[in-house]
């Protein structure tokens, strides 16, 4: 027995060093046919390092005070030594992180990943990505820019809209009457601390229930049915380590290449990462003409803007919203299928589905831009917004996707999922 | 006040949409690894823009990036009592600044980040003469801008002439230079390239860097991604 050998059994005899290993990595059997888009769980588990490491070495030179924020930021991209590379890289990590978080949920939607037995795994991770949004809306005010301002201030006038508590819980987030360095601090507390440690607890509770139900793969059957008798091992199973740790590695590598070529080349991204309008340092006396989320959240601001407000109040709007991204939590009892996969699902899925997508990217180019970007329709329709008019039409097929689910995926024709996975 | 802020911000939006007139940018083109250009450039700002605006992120010393000495900086580009390692700030005060223009003249340090090149060289351009302004001269960029028209001994003196319809074309507005100044045209414009061309490096200074270390790291990637590749290839073999 070599000299490392026993000191982890030292270390075993006194904490499950080796039997955890095992139990997550060498001896979780993975279904042997993952493809593409299984590659973005890993993935946003390298963006969240990525970011917790780059947010640490920001915070280190960030001031969270509003005479000193935005110059800060600057300093820390002229002065400090290559914090620039350390600020495009957490800006452009914020904006990734939703990429693959969104790509990782369309999987889930392709393969029914939220199906019974992984209702919980889903619900938390729609918790995540609440998390997510609530961490992104924080981080977003710190460079103290026009948008960041007004970005926060639009949003958190949203709760003033809550009947009859509104105002007053308005006040209450912002510490002030309007956004101000009370904001600011409280923000940045959040931001730096709270939020993360709940993403982390999470990310561990998320990866706990997935290792306890087994991943789902693109045939969306359940490898634990068939095992090997004498081993226990499932036939369609190989180990995730080192299996899918070296598939991982490629994956890490492409994605990298990406991420790095838009931190080096195009850290504004035209303007959907970095917004033009927050080199302006935040002006509380100057609304900007036009307020823009970044681009992640517009599929949601779209809902928003497109429900007209009803008794004088944008409430209905609000609740939209909130409703948009609720509704996701259901999806595991909304779907009957008798299939999970989309491999075997009918048509009607799969047309749901690409309307889905359609409804969510085009609400989301719609949220980038102002509501009059197409023109006015004529007389015939009392001179609405094209634009306006082209988002209720989407917001309502984003509802109906999910509120028509039961309906659809039981009368479906679907075909008979496999005995074992194919690749 | 908190019901006119919500509503300013719900409208915000709104509003943008009625005062949106599209003006026809003029392209800079300008050219950030043309180090002598951008030099010209900042003799250019130090002279006429670093007066009122400040630029108060960006350290003299900085311009060692341009390949020009801290000798060379301190003797051509400093005018102030200003020490080499110190930003680049004005006088004027913020509060002398909303009295005498209306509004205090914005920091310029990342101005071509907010407005861009292409924004500001057409601004730069677009300076007309008003009688009815306050300072003499508006701006077709800008409609009613607060600066007067520092350049006008060099570029002499522009009209706004509006261009009657015909048959072939339609009515528009152009700007017709009525009196020129000491530089031509075509002088002028370069000018302006130089001086948009530092404010862009300026508000970035690392993006030549950056787009160099660029490509190191890319080229590495390229590496990994071929020896994950086959390592991926060798790990699989034994999957069937």
């Amino acid at each position: 027995m070599g000299p490392t050998n026993s000191l982890v059994s030292w270390i075993d005899e006194r904490f499950p060093l080796t039997s955890t290993f095992k139990q997550h990595l060498s001896e979780y059997y993975a279904p042997k046919n993952f493809n593409f888009w299984y590659f973005f769980g890993a993935l946003s588990l390298l963006v969240l390092v990525i970011q917790i490491v780059t947010g640490i070495f920001l915070t280190m030179h960030y001031k969270a005070d509003a005479d000193q924020a935005f110059a800060s930021v600057e300093y820390i991209m002229r002065d400090v030594p290559w914090g620039w590379l350390i600020r495009y890289v957490h800006s452009t990590g914020a904006s990734m992180f939703f990429l693959v978080v969104y790509l990782h949920m369309f999987r889930a939607l392709l393969y029914g990943s939220y199906r019974k037995p992984r209702e919980l795994l889903w619900i938390l991770g729609m918790l995540i990505y609440l998390c997510l949004m609530a961490e992104a809306f924080f981080g977003y005010l710190l460079p103290w820019g026009q948008m960041s301002y007004w970005g926060a201030q639009v949003i958190v006038n949203l709760f003033a809209a809550v009947p009859f508590l509104g105002p007053d819980l308005a006040v209450w987030i912002r510490g002030d009457y309007v956004v101000s360095d009370a904001t600011l601090n409280r923000f940045f507390a959040f931001h730096v601390i709270a939020v993360p440690l709940v993403l982390l607890g999470l990310v561990a509770a998320h990866l706990i229930a997935l290792h306890e139900v087994g991943s789902n793969n693109p045939d969306g059957i359940e490898i634990k049915k068939k095992k090997d008798l004498a081993t226990g091992v499932p036939l369609d199973g190989i180990p995730f380590h080192p299996y899918y740790t070296v598939k991982d590695l490629f994956g890490v590598a492409v994605f990298l290449a990406v991420f790095t070529s838009i931190v080096f080349f195009a850290p504004e991204m035209g303007g959907y990462f970095l917004e033009h309008n927050n080199f302006v340092p935040a002006d509380p006396l100057k609304t900007p003409a036009h307020i823009a989320p970044v681009w992640y959240f517009t599929p949601f601001y779209s809902i928003l803007r497109a429900v007209p407000p009803m008794l004088g109040s944008q409430f209905p709007g609000v609740l939209a919203m909130g409703a948009a991204v609720v509704i996701m939590f259901l999806l595991p009892w909304l779907d009957r299928s008798p299939v999970k996969s989309i491999r075997y699902r009918g048509s009607l899925y799969k047309a749901a589905l690409a309307l889905f997508v359609v409804a969510f990217l085009v609400l989301g180019y719609l949220g980038t831009k102002p509501t009059n970007v197409w023109g006015q329709f004529g007389p015939w329709l009392g001179g609405a917004d094209r634009a306006t008019v082209v988002a209720r039409v989407f917001t309502i097929v984003y509802f109906l996707f999910f509120v028509l689910m039961p309906w659809y995926t039981r009368v479906d024709k679907t075909r008979p999922e496999p005995e074992r996975v194919t690749s | 006040m908190k019901a006119l802020l919500l509503l300013a911000c719900l409208l915000g939006p709104a509003i943008a949409c009625g005062a949106s007139e599209e003006v026809r940018l003029y392209r800079a083109n300008i050219d950030l690894r043309d180090a002598v250009s951008i030099q010209r450039g900042a003799k250019v700002f130090v002279n006429y823009c670093l007066n009122c605006h400040s630029a108060s992120y960006m350290r003299y010393n900085r311009l060692t990036d341009l390949g020009l000495s801290e000798r060379q900086i301190s003797d051509n580009l400093i005018f102030s009592d200003a020490k080499i390692g110190e930003t680049m700030t004005v006088a004027m005060r913020e509060e002398d600044g909303k009295i005498w223009f209306g509004v205090a003249p914005p920091d310029l340090s990342v101005i071509a980040r907010s407005r861009g090149a292409d924004w500001l060289y057409s601004y730069l351009r677009g300076f007309y003469r008003d009688a009815s302004a306050v300072t003499g001269w508006n701006n077709v960029v800008f409609p009613n801008v607060a600066m007067p028209h520092v350049f006008w001994k060099l570029q002499g003196i522009q009209r706004f002439h509006i261009v009657e319809g015909g048959h072939h074309a339609e009515a528009h507005s152009e700007l017709v230079l009525e009196t020129p100044g000491t530089m031509s045209v075509q002088a002028y414009d370069e000018m302006l390239r130089d001086l948009v061309a530092y404010l862009a490096y300026m508000a970035e200074p690392v993006s030549i860097k950056r787009v160099r270390v660029g490509i190191v790291v890319l080229l590495f990637l390229g590496l990994l991604i071929v020896m994950t590749w086959l390592l991926k290839r060798e790990y699989w073999k034994d999957v069937h």
